[in-house]
């Protein structure tokens, strides 16, 4: 399938995954792609974490559910260590390394790269934004969406009581993106 | 009130409440279970600020009693809920049936038996499809693969429920109902159908001839005339079948599979395709009416089938009888409380094929 991309999207609950799960959708879908966002929920969600499935592609998209996806992002270590192991060889894997040790990451078979989240979101002001920094270094490390279509959607996800957040979550997309820029 | 043409990215349980807005639902009866709870929500704001209904009743029984009173009525309404759910309202839909209603009934299914848990699952279809009240009744039942369908049919199932004055059920499941997709709007109207008085329904006597709508035919011959009356309206129902076809003209096997996993099977059959696999899925879009004729006509052109289901076997058993002339169909099961991925499909593909692997 051409322009096929798909991305676990994991962390604690609280640190806004299925916020950026949705935001990546919106985006794909403002881009003229199709697009699957699929919660977890469950047990899992009283458990360790939360995540999110979303897929995305030119074509029409079968399953919304992936057992082995081409990347992850990985908000904290239990979300590394579930699904690290099924990200199929070669896969990007954005790991917040202000929470998870690099050392775990399986540099050998797959592409991790990590983002000191945490750290760039404090720097703007605000840790919360650690998703956003996190979104904006995948955005910029696969080009599933461009980053101004992101950004362009963070209104469609923040509600309009917080539009006063939109311009510092740009910043902390746009801060994403250059922390992986080559 | 959708903008036509309108773009948004929603929820399948979204989709289902915008549709059926759109499609001029005029009283939605519901009452909390998960995980169809989205729609009861979204109801609950929307359908008061549009001057129409939204009742969460007292209990699952009474909120599809209401529905059969506005059905009655000729009212566009609407009940939804969840397996054990939909279990309570079957009194009242074998009375739609019989009495020959026009209601939408939604099911976003969860495991069972019984409590089961809250997620997906396709254990409801013998309920849906053969009837889960009592009595020789069918209701036409659609079932969506995507978030857009779920829109789409939601619309279908008010013209449906008009034009054969019959209980009409979407069964979609916890994929459908809490995936997002986007969802180009606006494509379902109100129609005729929703004019004051049909011919038929309860408007209030005044100067007009009474006009009595009941199930109970207890004369001499009345109850046998009746169900043979029904019996050519189900089979009339064919005409109106709907399934999706995807790679199935070269295909040596073809998997039946309807909802969520015929869309996950449609990822595995694309990987299996790579590498030379002939394989292609037939979805049944209407469960009841179901497209035998069409399974018929594949199987006569020397196909072999292998139905997957999120169950132990339920429509498998449509499959078999759709093909007997010609051929058989295997089975696949996977379970309800295990999320089925593409990657699950692989292997019963493979041993249907008859490739050792």
């Amino acid at each position: 399938m051409s322009g096929y991309q798909d991305v676990i999207v994991a962390g604690f609950g609280g640190q806004g995954v299925m916020l950026i799960g949705t935001l990546l959708a919106y985006a794909a879908m403002e881009d003229g792609l199709n697009v699957t966002y699929m919660p977890v929920y469950g047990p899992e969600m009283r458990g360790g974490t939360a995540n999110c499935t979303v897929v995305v592609s030119k074509d029409d998209i079968g399953s919304p559910i992936i057992h082995l996806p081409k990347s992850l992002i990985a908000m904290n270590r239990p979300s590394l260590d579930k699904f690290q192991p099924r990200v199929q060889d070669g896969g990007v894997v954005v790991v917040n390394s202000s929470l998870v040790d690099m050392a775990l990451a399986d540099t050998a078979r797959v592409q991790a790269v990590g983002v000191p989240a945490n750290e760039i979101a404090d720097s703007l002001g605000n840790t919360k934004m650690a998703n956003m920094v996190a979104i904006g270094a995948y955005a910029q490390l696969t080009g599933v969406v461009p980053l101004d279509v992101l950004k362009a959607s963070l209104k469609k996800v923040i509600s309009p009581n917080y539009a006063k957040m939109i311009p510092a979550n740009e910043q902390a997309i746009q801060a994403g993106a250059d922390a992986v820029r080559a | 009130m959708s903008t036509p043409g309108e773009r948004v990215l929603i929820k399948g349980n979204e989709a289902i409440c915008r549709g059926a807005v759109d499609a001029g639902c005029q009283c939605f009866f519901g009452y909390p279970i998960t995980p169809q709870n989205d729609i009861p929500e979204y109801m609950s704001k929307v359908m008061p600020n549009l001057g129409r209904v939204f009742v969460q009743a007292e209990s699952e029984v009474a909120a599809a009693n209401m529905l059969l009173g506005a059905a009655a009525c000729g009212i566009r309404a609407m009940t939804s809920s969840s397996s054990p759910g939909i279990s309570l309202k079957q009194e009242a839909i074998s009375y739609m049936g019989g009495t020959e209603l026009p209601a939408v009934i939604v099911n976003i299914s969860r495991g069972g038996p019984g409590l089961g848990d809250i997620g997906p699952s396709q254990g409801d279809y013998y309920q849906a499809v053969k009837g889960g009240g009592h009595g020789d009744y069918r209701q036409f039942v659609l079932a969506p693969g995507t978030v857009q369908e779920a829109y789409d049919l939601i619309g279908k199932a008010f013209d449906l429920a008009f034009a054969y004055r019959n209980p009409v059920m979407l069964l979609g499941d916890a994929i459908i109902g809490q995936m997002m997709e986007p969802v180009t709007l606006g494509s379902n109207k109100e129609t005729e159908s929703n004019s004051p008085d049909l011919g038929w329904n309860l408007t209030g006597k005044g100067q007009r001839d009474p006009r009595l709508l009941k199930s109970l035919h207890l004369t001499d011959g009345a109850l046998a005339g009746h169900n043979l009356r029904l019996r050519d309206k189900y089979a009339s129902m064919e005409k109106d079948v709907l399934f999706e076809n995807f790679l199935v003209d070269d295909a040596e096997l073809i998997v039946v599979a309807f909802g969520s996993i015929g869309r996950i099977a449609k990822s595995t059959i694309r990987k299996m395709r790579a590498s030379g696999k002939k394989v292609g899925l037939h979805r049944p879009i209407t469960l009841f009416p179901f497209p035998s004729r069409e399974l018929d006509k594949l199987a006569a052109a020397g196909k072999r089938f292998l139905t997957i289901e999120h169950n132990l076997g339920q429509m498998v058993d449509d499959v078999r009888l759709a093909v007997r002339k010609h051929a058989d169909s295997d089975f696949y099961g996977q379970m309800p409380g295990n999320l089925p991925t593409p990657e699950d499909f692989e292997q019963p593909i493979l041993a249907a094929l008859g490739v050792n692997s």
